[in-house]
């Protein structure tokens, strides 16, 4: 006779970001899930493995003029200019409700120079209610003639440096994908001190209406996200997780269970929702089940098995 | 406010014209929830692509659990639902947005234009029930020509509100624009407008409403990617600076607190 005892009916899926643990690998990335709270009726926010809310500069920003966003095939393209309501706002007016959930809360952050990332991380420190703080570095770097931080080595070394130094909270790199070797830059925020480094932001593209000759967003050019990037974003997290020791967090175009545990067979510990918030608000959470599912399945004692586990 | 997503029946496909078409479904988590003017978002294809969800504005919608919208085919999206057969599913997100704010001490003004009609009939049925006083409104609704007016009249006229036509090429209706015939119109002191349509009948109407010194609502368009608040991508400027959002702020709006540009 056997005696089932103690049987837990939820797999195990922790998984560790350095010091960072969260209960699953699935978190929501920054610009496609609000300050969370948007959110808060359609899905279970408590049960996510991290929230990345809207990126956050020093001042306010408005943002871009319309149109800021067109569909492609299997995407789309968005150029939102970054809008969003400033560090001061943010830290009063979102962290009193993302504080009281019981997740993991990772404030991406974004600026023009140097001094502006370590002011905005200054003034994030100490603020209860943050468990880490994501480096968006696809902005330009006003300085150097607008080119990006994280197109260029040295650059987004300094940017990482900058803010570690600063930051009283683990620090994750959210890497471009728009240059010729992600291996390079991802050393570079590695050598910089990143506790961990998530991949890929938007790939850089465009739309033209031939009717009227002009291009469809305001802006000229966007960032394309969505499942088209999806192969990109793949190749990309494989690679990175092949040059650098810490972990890697997988973005780019993941809008199902079987994409998840792709990105984490290539090496990713724990993935971001983006595009798909837009198409399904519940998506995340209904990877989460597939993932949980896929474990019981598969018999493993832990999700954390999987990274990594691609086999070739 | 409640949302929901729900796997909606196709109960009933009505083709207007070639290319106009009137679905109802049968949503009934989210027909109960429906106010004049909010909008759903309805993903139009099963797979990767076309990605997005599409915004409709809400035709009607009943206790009973019905919604309607009403669309016309004019892409990869709209050309997905005009096929769409009876008891098919579609998955449908809403309500969303802000509705009209209905004034029912003010006689009412309702001026649609093109598929503006859309939302403005869920709006005159509201108004038939709840205005303390109905002698006094208005509907005026227009299109390029006949196949886009015609069909709906019917369905206005039931509600006991007099009906003025107007149609571009004259084949239905006055010739002209839905704004000539509202601009002819003696209105009642303390009128409220509401209307929906494109931009350029928008900011037109906004100007005469401000001459005739008559309250002015207008629901307007936006591409979207999530309907709800998270993307930013639909924004419009605002006349108090920066922007505001379609799909959270509006798609209803007071016209003054709107930029136009004629």
């Amino acid at each position: 006779m056997e005696f089932i005892t103690d049987q837990d009916p939820y797999p195990d899926l922790r998984v560790n970001i350095g010091s960072l643990e969260l209960q699953n690998p699935v978190m929501t990335a920054s610009g496609t899930f609000g300050y969370a709270r948007e959110f808060e009726n359609l899905l279970n926010l408590h049960r996510l493995g991290g929230i990345i809310v809207k990126g956050i500069s020093l001042e306010p920003r408005s943002g871009n003029p319309p149109p800021r966003i067109v569909e492609t095939a299997c995407g789309m393209l968005n150029a939102i200019g970054l809008q969003n309501v400033g560090v001061e706002r943010f830290i009063s007016e979102k962290i009193p409700y993302l504080r009281g959930l019981r997740v993991p809360v990772v404030v991406n952050i974004l600026g023009d120079s140097l001094e502006e990332y370590q002011e905005i991380t200054r003034r994030l420190g100490g603020v209860e209610g943050i468990a880490a703080i994501e480096v968006n570095i696809s902005c330009p770097n006003v300085k150097k003639g607008g080119v990006a931080f994280g197109t260029d080595p040295q650059m987004a070394a300094a940017v990482t440096e900058v803010v570690k130094k600063t930051a009283d909270v683990p620090v994750m790199v959210k890497l471009s994908p728009n240059v010729s070797d992600i291996r390079l830059l991802a050393r570079s925020v590695e050598d910089g001190g990143a506790d961990s480094i998530s991949l890929i932001n938007t790939l850089i593209g465009m739309a033209i209406d031939v009717k009227s000759r002009k291009p469809v967003l305001a802006n000229v050019i966007g960032g394309l996200s969505g499942p088209a990037i999806k192969p990109v974003a793949l190749r990309m997290v494989y690679q990175v997780a092949q040059s650098v020791e810490i972990p890697v967090i997988g973005i780019g175009g993941i809008d199902s269970t079987e994409d998840a545990l792709e990105f984490i067979l290539a090496g990713a510990s724990a993935v971001q929702i983006g595009t798909a918030n837009f198409v399904n608000p519940r998506i995340s959470e209904e990877i989460l089940e597939g993932i949980s599912d896929y474990v019981k399945n598969q018999q493993l004692s832990s999700i954390r098995d999987l990274i990594g586990a691609l086999d070739i | 406010m409640s949302q929901h997503q729900e796997k909606a029946t196709i109960i009933k496909i009505e083709q207007f014209s070639p290319n106009n078409l009137r679905l109802t479904l049968d949503a009934p988590l989210i027909a109960p929830q429906c106010k004049p003017g909010q909008f759903v978002m309805i993903q139009t294809g099963i797979g990767k692509d076309p990605l997005l969800r599409r915004p409709f504005s809400l035709h009607q919608a009943s206790s009973n659990g019905h919604i309607q919208i009403y669309f016309k085919n004019v892409g990869r999206g709209t050309n997905i639902m005009a096929h769409c057969k009876l008891e098919e599913k579609l998955d449908v997100f809403g309500p969303l947005g802000k509705g009209y704010d209905i004034d029912i001490d003010r006689p009412a003004c309702l001026i649609g234009g093109g598929l503006g009609i859309a939302p403005l009939l869920f709006l005159a049925k509201r108004i038939a029930r709840t205005a303390k006083d109905s002698t006094q409104n208005l509907i005026i609704i227009g299109g390029r020509s006949r196949e886009e007016v015609e069909p709906l009249v019917k369905d206005f006229q039931q509600i006991g509100m007099p009906v003025h036509c107007s149609t571009d090429d004259g084949s239905f209706g006055i010739q002209g624009y839905v704004t000539d015939l509202f601009s002819s119109q003696d209105l009642p002191i303390g009128s409220q407008v509401y209307a929906c349509g494109p931009d350029p009948m928008l900011a037109v109407l906004q100007r005469i409403c401000t001459n005739k010194k008559v309250g002015c609502q207008v629901s307007v368009e936006s591409v979207m990617a999530c309907g709800m608040g998270a993307c930013l991508g639909c924004n419009v400027p605002s006349s108090k600076g920066g922007y505001v959002h379609v799909c959270i702020d509006g798609p209803v709006f007071r016209a003054e607190d709107l930029v136009w540009n004629l």
